[in-house]
């Protein structure tokens, strides 16, 4: 045999992966070979593949279990690291923990996005003083993920475990997309679980992909297939510029659906009502252009990134509908991680306001609902991309704050004519204020002498009070909010601001 | 069967529905009010009342069973 000839024959193995028992398996799952994942992902596959022979003469494994490389995604060109499940696996062993490192070194360098296509088991124990403790160990893939943090995107599809230290990939990363019943992330295994502290629960309830996707909030979206997995990022990357340095790109305009019922009519009056905020995000931005993030997560807060008039824009917006719209300690999270995520990548941020402020309670207190506001109120400071912040309905209290109010350097605040900002809402205030004045009154006068305070109060906050003290910007009639916006963006788009000078801020978190 | 629970502390604002009255997945089917808001809740589950635990003007706390689905 040539020498070409075995080039050939050793490539062709390589390329199969693991033994077929594997392949089988993870066929049973539902799971794609990782060559497969990569083709569909990728616009005509992996254009540059680099360290393709590593492990090349260890007689115990067919190849390494990562495949790492560059190819391009409509058109853009991306960064892959991709485990083969089919080989040990997908543990890491050296040569893998070598390989991520450098292709995430090269997406430092040529500052281009990352994807990560999780399906892992964590270290090889048996290789451990190799790759976990040392200068290039594996705890070196995390720094180099810290590093990239907010310089390029940085994409996780979880398509099986992410166990132990591996869990940590997703952490780092901007977004977690798993796959349902195959996807899981957890530090220690339910079976490390039951026998060190003796509890006894199922790897889904332990790990699973709803459960992140829903409770811990570790992962973002939840899919039922690999594909769906593959569609939405390749989706999601679009809202995306290649690294902080430059705008996302402009894409064609599309009109906005049509209904029958218009933005004005659509809001109740009282405010205690509810009504759900898709309705009126769905008239104002360019039809099926929302790419929602961490849906099933504190959905109180809808959080995600559209198109309006082809320009993309990050949507927080408070759900009254879920919760009332309150704001919680998982809330402030989201909001948080979401509006980091915009303000990294220069996309420009809109707040849309219905919120009855942050939740009471010695539930929340205990969970600390005032270092996570603060984390929320942070981010939001911070933020310097365009920022307009529409008053829908009401704005009480610190959650006026969180959703960009006037003190926080939004470009403009823009609100509807039924809009109340206050402290807190007529009823709450009025009780407040006059608690004990009420208590005294005989009780057939109680009723009248609220609806009268209430009255006045609803007067002191009003609207055009509010505009009158240039507090808010401006009063919009609810129908013209989108055509408001695209001409508000376009003006904002050329902002330049620093927020501060310093290393960097001491966060609450 | 399936628990209907508070997602978060309130009192019962409305209970929209009776023993044995049959209800769709996505109906509301308690209205609590929290925070001076009214909080619908809806069944995730199509199927029958089999219990009401709460009447009007209960104070609840998150995760307390409000109602019980067949």
């Amino acid at each position: 045999m040539s020498r070409n000839e075995d080039l050939n024959r050793t490539k062709e193995r390589i390329e199969k992966g693991g033994p077929e028992k594997y392949h089988q398996a993870n066929e049973d799952k539902g799971k794609l070979f990782v060559r497969k994942r990569l083709e569909i992902l990728l616009d005509d596959g992996v254009d540059v593949e680099d360290a393709f022979f590593a492990n090349g003469l260890d007689k115990n494994f067919p190849a390494d279990g990562v495949v790492t490389g560059i190819g391009r995604i409509n058109g853009q060109k991306v960064c892959v690291m991709a485990n083969d499940s089919t080989v040990k696996a997908g543990s890491w062993g050296k040569r893998t923990v070598e390989k991520i490192l450098r292709i995430q070194e090269t997406a430092m360098k040529l500052e281009i996005p990352i994807f990560y296509l999780v399906d892992s088991a964590g270290a090889r124990i048996t290789d451990q003083v190799e790759m976990f403790p040392g200068r290039r160990g594996a705890g070196r893939i995390f720094h180099n993920q810290i590093k990239l943090s907010g310089r390029v995107p940085q994409v996780c599809l979880l398509f099986g475990p992410s166990a132990a230290g591996g869990a940590y990939i997703p952490a780092f990363c901007d977004i977690v997309i798993m796959v349902e019943g195959n996807a899981s992330m957890y530090l220690g295994s339910p079976r490390m679980a039951e026998k060190v502290i003796g509890e006894k629960v199922t790897l889904e309830e332990m790990g699973g992909a709803r459960m992140h996707a829903s409770v811990s909030g570790v992962g973002d979206v939840l899919v039922s297939s690999e594909e769906d997995a593959i569609t939405y990022a390749r989706k999601y990357i679009t809202y995306f510029p290649a690294n902080f340095r430059s705008k996302p790109n402009r894409m064609q305009a599309f009109e906005v659906q049509t209904y029958e019922k218009p933005i004005s009519e659509l809001i109740p009056k009282n405010q205690n009502a509810p009504f759900n905020m898709f309705d009126l995000i769905n008239r104002i931005i360019d039809e099926g252009t929302f790419c929602e993030i961490k849906k099933l997560f504190a959905p109180e807060l809808i959080t995600g990134m559209s198109r309006i008039n082809g320009q993309v824009i990050g949507v927080v917006a408070n759900q009254p509908r879920v919760k009332g719209g309150v704001l919680f300690t998982d809330t402030a999270d989201k909001a948080a991680k979401f509006i980091q995520l915009c303000d990294a990548f220069n996309i420009p941020l809109l707040f849309l306001t219905d919120v009855p402020g942050f939740m009471i309670g010695t539930k929340v207190e205990r969970q600390g609902i005032i270092r996570h506001g603060a984390k929320m109120l942070s981010a939001m400071s911070e933020a310097t991309v365009p920022k307009i912040s529409v008053i829908v309905r009401k704005a009480y209290g610190a959650g006026l704050y969180a959703m960009a109010g006037p003190a926080f350097e939004p470009d403009c605040v823009l609100a509807f004519p039924d809009a109340q900002i206050a402290v807190m809402g007529p009823e709450a205030a009025v009780n407040a204020v006059y608690a004990n004045k009420i208590a005294q009154l005989p009780e057939e006068e109680r009723l009248a002498f609220i609806k009268e305070k209430q009255e006045e109060y609803r007067e002191e906050i009003d609207i055009y009070r509010l505009a009158s003290e240039m507090v808010i910007d401006d009063i919009i009639q609810p129908d013209t909010l989108r055509e408001e916006l695209i001409k508000r963006y376009s003006i904002y788009q050329d902002k330049n601001v620093q927020f501060t000078e310093r290393k960097h801020g001491v966060y609450p978190v | 069967m399936h628990e209907l629970k508070a997602m978060m502390a309130g009192s019962v604002w409305e209970v929209c529905v009776e023993v044995g009255d049959k209800v769709e997945e996505g109906q509301d089917v308690v209205i609590l009010e929290s925070m001076k808001m009214e909080i619908p809740l809806a069944s995730e589950v199509t199927g029958t009342v089999k219990e009401v635990r709460v009447s009007k003007d209960d104070f609840v706390n998150e995760d307390d069973v409000l109602i019980v689905i067949d």
